[in-house]
């Protein structure tokens, strides 16, 4: 099924090559201090919403907490967004300050970087420590393997995807994770306070 | 001089062993699969492809480790293999006498899987290629109705996983001029976490209809088909980094045939 994307994928993969050229050696340097399980050992690029190129690694340095959805998904997706929102809300200042959320789009077809800003605006997320991002179509199985993310697209072009929230530490290594939506759960807001210490 | 010549007699065994096992072209087309696409509808169309006719084998992928050293056996990083990987070879480089160089490999994971295929310029297939290639027997394209057909798996299933996994190309071809869909060991598929069975039939409402976004679980379709089933039940259970004993793979490529 995202094997059918090629062809559409294939202007996005242009424009990501071009930024990798300039990626790669910065990369490599840090990759020689990584865990062996950290998700940064995993060299990928991806558009944010506002059109800028990085790797997975933009926030590297801080704990982060992932998540993955699509933008046009009506029910729990947002619920994604207000549940780390709401489990935001039980940290302090100092601790939120230090904490990034990174968002990774499952549709990087009709994600683009204005559909993804629009629901950011919508869900008045801080932009300063939240990102969200839209992978090269052929990377996302392997995106969705190391989070432990299961996926799959409907022929009417939604998708069905489990709502999973992934605690990773400073270098990447991942701590803890909940499915639990539209509540905060208690242990997972304890391993956050943790990995802020 | 020593070394070099044992260089040379390893070099020629790995080459001479590691013919990568070559593409068939499959030709698309409708079928009814265990897991309908959408809701109520169970009729899958498979476009062409082509496929290898066999599982990949321990020299060839001996031979793609001796090329990408980054997934040898302890420096393949953690993240995309369990402890278990190639656990069966003898060491990093080296099958040993324990695994054939015509064994499928096993203990492999669905990054290290996925990995090889794209240094064959391939990929993995999709679940609904593979099981489109596996409903064949030796003579039709589509046999799953046969009680015969249902009956080999089955007994194939209640072996003891302790068996030495045979060569491959041991057992004829099906249909397709494929080998070894059944028999032999399970296979990695593309989108081997695409199945959300878990949480779906057993635990219906509450939370766990939370974890899925969009028009709702899957439900499999089929029931009666057991044999595949098993499969689906298998590959739903893993995550990308896990490695087992029976668990190989095989690449699939878009067809070379031209429209």
């Amino acid at each position: 099924m995202t094997r059918r994307k090629r062809t559409a994928g294939c202007a996005l993969r242009a424009a990501l090559i071009l930024s990798l050229l300039n990626l790669s050696s910065a990369q490599s340097a840090d990759d020689l201090s990584l865990p062996p399980n950290s998700v940064y050992n995993l060299q990928v690029s991806v558009e944010d919403q506002s059109g800028m190129i990085t790797g997975l690694d933009r926030y590297q340095g801080n704990p982060v907490l992932i998540t993955m959805f699509y933008t046009s998904c009506p029910h729990v997706c947002p619920m994604l967004v207000s549940t780390i929102k709401l489990t935001e809300s039980k940290l302090s200042d100092e601790e939120r300050a230090s904490l990034r959320v990174l968002t990774i789009s499952i549709d990087p077809e009709r994600d683009t970087p204005e559909k993804m800003l629009d629901t950011f605006q919508r869900h008045g997320v801080d932009t300063s420590r939240w990102s969200m991002v839209r992978p090269q179509p052929d990377d996302l199985r392997t995106i969705t393997g190391v989070f432990g993310v299961r996926y799959k697209q409907l022929p009417d072009g939604e998708f069905n995807h489990t709502a999973r929230i992934v605690l990773l530490d400073r270098d990447g290594t991942q701590l803890a994770s909940t499915e639990q939506i539209g509540r905060h759960d208690a242990a997972f807001l304890e391993a956050i306070k943790s990995s802020l210490l | 001089m020593r070394v070099r010549v044992g260089l040379l007699v390893f070099a020629a065994v790995v080459s001479g062993y590691a013919q990568a096992s070559e593409f068939v072209p499959i030709p698309g087309g409708e079928f009814r699969s265990v897991i309908p696409e959408g809701e109520g509808d169970n009729r899958v169309a498979v476009a062409d492809f082509a496929v290898q006719v066999a599982p990949v084998t321990n020299a060839e992928f001996l031979r793609f480790v001796l090329h990408h050293s980054e997934w040898q056996r302890g420096t393949a990083v953690s993240l995309f293999v369990d402890d278990q990987y190639l656990s069966t070879w003898a060491g990093p480089i080296s099958l040993g006498p324990e695994s054939s160089p015509h064994q499928p490999v096993t203990q492999v994971s669905w990054f290290a899987a996925n990995a090889y295929c794209e240094w064959q310029n391939a990929r993995l297939p999709s679940w609904y290629e593979w099981e489109f290639i596996a409903a064949a027997n030796d003579s039709v394209p589509d046999a799953r109705a046969l009680p015969e057909w249902q009956q080999t798996i089955l007994s194939w299933y209640s072996r003891s996983g302790g068996d030495r996994i045979d060569d491959v190309r041991s057992g004829p071809a099906n249909y397709y001029e494929v080998h070894d869909t059944h028999g032999l060991v399970w296979e990695w598929v593309d989108d081997f976490n695409a199945f959300m069975v878990t949480g779906d039939n057993r635990e219906q409402g509450g939370a766990d209809q939370l974890q899925f976004c969009g028009a709702g679980a899957i439900t499999m379709e089929e029931k009666e088909n057991y044999a595949v089933l098993m499969r689906v039940a298998m590959l739903s259970a893993l995550e990308a980094r896990y490695t087992t004993r029976s668990l190989g793979f095989r690449c699939a490529r878009q067809s070379e045939i031209e429209p």
